[in-house]
């Protein structure tokens, strides 16, 4: 029995750690590609483009005010369309990365905000280009605070890829529905959350590790 | 050198607009350290910042060199930025960047080859005196310090004219000494011209052959630094003086007295 119970552990842990792992990659590029866009095209930005601004933010806002397991139901004809099935872990990336990637790009645009203008002032009275001043000024001045807005995202993931588990997405979350709540098995139910939970305090552990390490190469910690 | 010819900008925000400039006409002449002086809001920020086009004017033409810089575009603009260097009150150093990598960041932008850049960047932080800073990061530096690497920062790509927006305003009086004779070091070994912003006529009286006061975002008087002291004709310029004028008064009725304070 207890043999039978890691086992599913263990197939329940790679199945999420293959979801997050792959939902966060894809969240993250879209995500950063979404942020950047945002602070550069802002009214004063160095891109200027308000129009372009208000659509980008206005989607944005539109897909974050969705609950979560709406945003899935919704995307399962995407994740058919890219993948083949509405089912399992592959499939429910494509949901994943889509439904967390609006999420990540407001943590971005956050960060990124916090560079203060005089370095970009600076920057352009160099003579630097709009591209330049996003991947040598922006993107590294606010790198601390993008480390750990990002670590918020991934467990933000985390817990989304649970709920995914209940429409049929595998890993740690299908297996506390099926085995927890369907059968009521509370050992794998407590195991599993048991897992989570440890899963989520390694991921904001190493995040935090990464963002002081920058700090402290900086000598600003 | 400078030549800034009916220059004018508002800025709008909400339903208000701010008259920053109106009709600004000032010649710079190549070699001085010119400075503008003028109280908190008169405008120099946006008159400095006109000047490499930070801040679009609304109206006006600006020549420095040979160079119309009111006529150029987003690309030639760049061009012609590398050639005029600046330098801010809150430095505005790269705080993920060595000061070695900030030194160098508009040589990189330019395109120089790696040889060139560490042999430049080396040249510029003897200059200031700071070549044992290369590999430090900014946030260990004091704010002169800091000041430094700006400087060398901006004088990197030999500019023909040096920008300085209240470069001393946030140093303690000794350092800001230090900062100025540096300033005044560069200007006469690479006959460099500078154009300096400041609401202390202090730094004014200490650096800078010739002036300008600005008002309410007008120019008030230009002229020889001298004759500010000697003859102040706007209310800027007699508000500025007369501080002076009022502790030397208050000097001589104490010597006259013959009390040590
Ligand atoms: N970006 C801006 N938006 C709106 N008003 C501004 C802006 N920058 C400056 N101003 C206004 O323009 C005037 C001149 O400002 P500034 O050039 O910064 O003065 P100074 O540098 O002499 O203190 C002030 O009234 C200021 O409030
Ligand atoms: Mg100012």
């Amino acid at each position: 029995m207890r043999d039978d119970l890691l086992d599913l552990l263990w197939e329940g842990l790679k199945e999420t750690l293959y979801m997050v792992a792959w939902s966060s990659v894809f969240a993250l590029l879209i995500g950063i590609a979404l942020g950047v866009t945002l602070v550069v095209t802002e009214r004063n930005g160095i891109l200027a483009a308000p129009t372009l601004n208000k659509i980008i933010g206005t989607l944005i806002n539109g897909v974050r005010s969705l609950p979560f397991i709406i945003l899935i139901v919704l995307l399962l004809p995407v994740a058919r369309f890219v993948v083949g099935t509405s089912l399992g872990p592959t499939a429910a990336i494509v949901s994943l990365s889509i439904g967390a990637a609006p999420f990540l790009g407001r943590i971005i645009e956050n960060s990124l905000k916090e560079v203060s203008s005089g370095k970009i002032e600076a920057a352009k009275a160099m003579g630097a280009t709009p591209w330049t001043i996003i991947f040598r000024v922006l993107i590294p001045e606010a790198l601390p605070a993008l480390v750990r807005g990002i670590t918020i995202a991934v467990i933000a993931i985390t817990e989304f890829t649970a709920v995914a588990g209940a429409i049929g997405a595998g890993g740690l979350g299908s297996l506390a529905i099926r085995f927890g709540y369907q059968r009521f098995r509370v050992d794998i139910l407590i195991a599993t959350v048991i897992v989570i939970i440890a899963l989520v305090q390694l991921i904001q552990f190493s995040g935090d590790g990464v963002a002081r390490s920058i700090l402290r190469r900086r000598r600003q910690l | 050198m400078i030549e800034v010819s009916n220059l004018s900008k508002t800025y709008k925000t909400g339903k208000e607009t701010v008259t920053a400039l109106s009709n600004i006409n000032l010649s710079i002449r190549k070699g001085d350290i010119f400075g503008i002086i003028g109280f908190s809001g008169a405008g120099k920020s946006t008159l400095i910042r006109c000047l490499n086009r930070l801040e679009e004017p609304d109206t006006g033409r600006i020549v420095i060199g040979d160079t119309v810089i009111t006529d150029l575009d987003d690309k030639e603009l760049r061009l012609a930025r590398r050639k005029i260097g600046m330098i801010f009150q809150h430095f505005n150093l790269l705080d993920s960047q060595t000061v070695f990598q900030n030194v160098a960041f508009p040589l990189s932008v330019a395109g120089h080859p790696k040889p060139y850049i560490r042999e430049k960047v080396r040249a510029l932080l003897a200059l200031v005196g700071l070549e044992d800073k290369e590999n430090v990061y900014p946030s260990m530096l004091s704010g002169g310090q800091k000041q430094r690497v700006g400087i060398a920062r901006a004088l990197v790509n030999d500019p023909d004219v040096l920008l300085s927006d209240e470069a001393t305003s946030s140093l303690d009086p000794q350092t800001t000494y230090s900062i100025l004779e540096l300033l005044q070091d560069i200007n006469a070994k690479l006959n460099l011209t500078i154009v300096l912003i400041t609401h202390e006529l202090d730094v004014l009286q200490h650096v800078c052959d010739r002036m300008a006061v600005i008002e309410y975002g007008s120019i008030a008087e230009t002229g020889t630094v001298d004759k500010l002291f000697l003859q102040p004709e706007s209310h800027t310029a007699r508000r500025f003086v007369s501080i002076i004028d009022y502790y030397r008064d208050k000097r001589s009725i104490i010597e006259g007295f013959g009390a040590g304070i």
